[in-house]
């Protein structure tokens, strides 16, 4: 758990972050929205004190982050970022090393790590590892950013803008690794994005923040809903709104009795999937599959229309 | 209010301490090459100026230690330079026995300390001060018209140095107009075939890589040996060709020099406008292009004004790096300040190696100044029109 | 050109230097047309090998000595600690190179008298000026994300030195050390007017009696090695920086 508390940065006369407290829930991931210059990198870089805050207290589990030297806490929490920062000095396995190495970890025990690291990010070891990394794309380039992000085990791992840099296609599969990894380990994950689209996809909570200050902190369906000021609602995008809401939802929440004709979609599929699959071949129904293969029912655009609107 | 301390003021004051206490202000000899004498801060000063001096310098090493005002650090360490250069003269004045013309009377290293730590301190100024171009000028202006009145004055005539000057005079004045020719004359005549050869490398690409490796040899080889090698081919030439040896085209003495000087600057003429005019944008030049600029306007109109400040880089080098190399024409009978430095060399006699050293440092550190401040001028200029 | 061009001219170069500073006689045909009323062709008062060697030898200490000299003094002023220093280090680099080496070498004499120590001195402070400048770029132009990262995964200050900023630097101050090797060949040459034991000696000597063999095979010899050492470490500084992907110069 993280506990954000009355955290507050200035420099000389220009405050960046303004009295923030907020609290994240361990194993949930916390997504950080807002346009550049909002303070979210600054706030980001204190939890690993990368930024010392003028005010306030940050825990983790309970100790303030204080309490032990810059670098030992560094070294147990995760940080990736945009253009992943990889050393252009080492190979692509050595990169992935760095945090164990710093920590004295046994030389077996860090090859069996990368190998895992690795092998879970679709790199094989044997012909990745011992690349260099101006070698790979820029979408390898990222999941080894995020690999050595999370080479030691850390409970927590801080993201700023981590798919930035990557092109659309890329930035979704990124993404889905990201959340399928985070499934897997648990980590508590803080990530910042200026964008609302990312946010809505990754976040359990989203906070966003405008002119150094916290404007709304809550789930991704509230912040659609009931957007706390006129900033939150341009951030969300007024014309996008129903389609985000949609996305938050799966197939499988919406599906209704009877069948339909047509190719099945997947019950795990986004419900705005679904949508755009209807409109645009022209039907009223679509057939549901669960993950064994069996039909489920069906989802109709009448069905989906209704998830769309505003929630009461 | 607490005290804090300046760091390089730290460095400054340290070696102020050292120089004004423990080592010797003038040296004294007793004609031009018997070992001298030290003479401390006191002992070459008359009884009153010689604790102001040291008066002098020690608020000035204060000033310097503590975190104090620019404009206090500024004032601090002209009065403490220009302190030291009148009284370095009064030194030889007063050390010097009443008609005695044998008595050498020189600056000694601890001179040269307070002189460096207090131009160390001035510079951190000036550099904190962050200048304008024509500022710096300026300030080079003020103290080049300093060190010029100190001159005519009489202030140093006692001075080994100036006793040395004074029996070269003409020879002096002779060897430097040789000396600033080569430079300049070697730099130009670079620029005029240079620029030309450097726009065709840019163009040529087969040409670039051979042009350059023959220019880089060239750099490699010694200047003496340089120097020296031309001495045979143009010794030809003035026997051969009708009307060279009428130029002034000789084996040994200028010519050669100018020769190999006029080499060592093709180099980074010729690199600096290939990395010029490889530096402009594409787009610059896709536009340009785009709106019909023939070759020739492309060139004139774009390309060029957008290399010309790396252009004036290479130029700068080239000056600076001639100043100094033209000291060794001498070893070839090229004349120039350099025939002082290895003449004094030979003889022992510092202070006429210092005849040669210090005008040629001076010419060279003007050269830098004035260049730098040209070419920042032209680079900021095309920053404030492109923005 | 054929790519394996290059590599035979530069072995050629090294087995014709090799065999003139081994065996000058085998190449006293090629220079006697050069002397005039029956001057040697080749250096008689010393053997070249001997010249070269400590040529070699005075250029190694001095370039060692500004090497760590101008890292050290490279590394103090990029650290916050020495962050003050670093414009007036910028300012003093620009003033020390418009000090011509023989006016260093000449005003070096007094203080530590004539022969060897005076060309270390000279080429020692010289050869500062060009390490200390490519150490200082290649320090403060590190890519900001890798430095970010750096400090993210909790590396000291020490750790990011040592382990990041020196080795991404490298490329650069070994650019550095190669000027400041050449500059210094052939500065060590003017070492020899005041009476340092170099290849100098031999130009000098050649100017003095008018031989020009002498002058050329003195100039040679500095060239090749200059050409070869500066081939040398391209090539090293090409190893280092295509393994982390930067262009090379």
């Amino acid at each position: 758990m993280i506990e954000i508390e009355g955290i507050t940065k200035r420099y000389d006369a220009t405050t960046v972050v303004d009295d923030v407290s907020m609290v994240i829930e361990p194993r949930t991931i916390a997504v950080i929205v807002g346009t550049s210059g909002s303070g979210k990198t600054t706030l980001l870089r204190m939890i690993n004190r990368l930024v010392e805050p003028t005010a306030g207290i940050i825990r983790l589990d309970g100790n303030d982050n204080r309490s032990q030297p810059d670098y030992e806490l560094r070294r147990s929490i995760g940080y990736a970022i945009q253009g992943h920062g990889l050393f252009p000095h080492r190979t692509v396995a050595q990169n992935i090393a760095t945090v164990p190495v710093l920590l004295g970890w046994d030389k077996a025990r860090i090859k069996a790590r990368v190998d895992e690291l690795m092998t879970l990010y679709q790199l094989d070891p044997e012909a990745y590892g011992p690349r260099y990394p101006h070698e790979l794309s820029g979408g390898q380039q990222q999941r080894v950013g995020v690999a050595r992000a999370l080479a030691a085990e850390p409970n927590v791992l801080l993201m700023d803008e981590p798919f930035g840099a990557l092109d659309p296609i890329i930035r979704t599969k990124a993404q889905e690794d990201l959340l399928a990894i985070q499934k897997r380990f648990g980590t508590t994950i803080i990530l910042v994005t200026h964008d609302m689209e990312e946010a809505v996809r990754m976040g359990d909570k989203i906070a966003v923040m405008d002119a150094g200050k916290l404007v709304q902190y809550a789930k991704p369906a509230e912040i659609l809903a009931k957007p706390a000021s006129d900033f939150v609602e341009t951030l969300v995008g007024a014309s996008e709104k129903p389609f985000r809401l949609l996305s938050l939802g799966r197939v499988s929440d919406a599906v209704e009795k009877g069948t339909a004709e047509g190719e099945a979609i997947p019950g795990d599929a986004s419900q705005r999937d679904a949508l755009a699959e209807l409109l645009w071949s022209g039907r009223s129904a679509l057939p549901v599959k669960g993950e064994d293969g069996k039909p489920l029912g069906r989802v109709t655009v009448d069905g989906l229309v209704k998830r769309a609107a505003r929630p009461a | 209010m607490r005290i804090r301390f300046d760091k390089l003021g730290v460095v400054i004051a340290a070696i102020a301490a050292y120089a004004a206490f423990l080592a010797p202000f003038a040296t004294f000899r007793a004609n031009r090459i018997v070992p001298g004498e030290a003479r401390s801060i006191l002992e070459a000063l008359p009884a009153t100026t010689g604790p102001l001096l040291l008066a002098i310098v020690v608020a000035g090493a204060l000033i310097a230690l503590l975190k104090t005002p620019l404009v206090l650090r500024l004032a601090a360490s002209v009065v403490a330079l220009a302190a030291l250069a009148t009284l370095i003269g009064v030194a030889g004045s007063f050390l010097t026995p009443a008609g005695n013309t044998f008595a050498r009377i020189s600056p000694a290293s601890g001179f040269w300390l307070l002189i460096f730590a207090f131009t160390l301190l001035l510079a951190d100024v000036l550099t904190r001060l962050n200048l304008s171009p024509w500022a710096r000028v300026g300030v080079l202006v003020v103290a080049a018209l300093a060190i010029g009145l100190l001159l005519i004055s009489g202030q140093w005539n006692s001075l080994s140095i100036l006793k040395e000057y004074a029996n070269r005079a003409d020879s002096f004045w002779a060897e430097g107009s040789k000396h600033v020719t080569l430079a300049l004359g070697s730099l130009v005549a670079a620029v005029v075939v240079g620029l030309p050869l450097g726009i065709l490398c840019h163009r040529v690409e087969k040409l670039r890589a051979g042009a350059l490796n023959v220019l880089n040899i060239i750099q490699t080889i010694p200047s003496i040996a340089l120097f020296g090698l031309l001495i045979a081919p143009l010794g030809w030439v003035a026997a051969h060709v009708p009307g060279a040896a009428a130029l002034g085209i000789r084996g040994i003495g200028t010519a050669p020099a100018f020769v190999a000087l006029f080499l060592y600057s093709l180099l980074p003429v010729v690199a600096n406008t290939v990395v010029g005019l490889a530096g402009v944008p594409r787009a610059a030049n896709d536009a340009a292009r785009g709106m019909g600029m023939t070759d020739r306007q492309r060139l004139f109109g774009v390309e060029f004004p957008l290399a010309f400040p790396v252009i004036l880089t290479g130029i700068r080098i080239v000056l600076v790096q001639n100043i100094g190399l033209a000291t060794i024409a001498a070893l070839i009978g090229g004349g120039g300040f350099g025939v002082f430095v290895f003449q004094g060399v030979g003889q022992t006699a510092m202070d006429l190696v210092l005849l040669g050293a210090v005008p040629t440092v001076a010419l060279a550190f003007a050269a830098a100044i004035i260049l730098d401040a040209v070419i920042e001028m032209t680079a900021t200029k095309r920053r404030v029109e492109t923005a | 050109m054929k790519a394996w061009l290059p590599s035979l001219l530069r072995l050629l170069l090294v087995v014709l230097l090799v065999a003139f500073v081994t065996n000058p006689g085998w190449f006293q045909p090629l220079l006697k047309p050069l002397t005039e009323n029956g001057a040697p062709a080749i250096y008689n008062q010393g053997s070249l090998l001997t010249l070269t060697f400590l040529h070699l030898r005075t250029v190694l200490i001095a370039t060692v000595a500004a090497t760590i000299v101008a890292v050290a003094l490279a590394i103090l002023v990029t650290r916050p600690a020495g962050a003050e220093f670093l414009p007036l280090s910028r300012s003093l680099v620009n003033i020390g190179q418009t000090f011509p080496p023989v006016a260093v070498l000449a005003l070096a004499v007094p203080a530590v008298g004539f022969g060897e120590k005076p060309t270390l001195i000279a080429l020692f402070l010289y050869g500062l000026l060009p390490i200390f400048e490519n150490a200082l770029t290649g320090l403060t132009t590190l890519p900001a994300n890798v430095m970010e990262a750096a400090r993210g995964a909790g590396m000291t200050g020490w750790q990011r030195l040592l382990k990041v900023e020196l080795p991404l630097s490298a490329p650069i101050i070994l650019g550095g050390i190669r000027l400041s090797v050449v500059i210094s060949l052939a500065t060590a040459t003017i070492g020899s007017t005041v009476a340092a034991k170099t290849l100098g000696e031999v130009i000098i000597a050649g100017l003095l009696s008018n031989n020009l063999a002498f002058v050329l095979q003195g100039g040679l010899i500095v060239a090749a090695l200059a050409v070869l050492i500066y081939d040398g470490l391209s090539a090293i500084e090409r190893y280092t920086a295509r393994r982390m992907g930067q262009e090379t110069a």
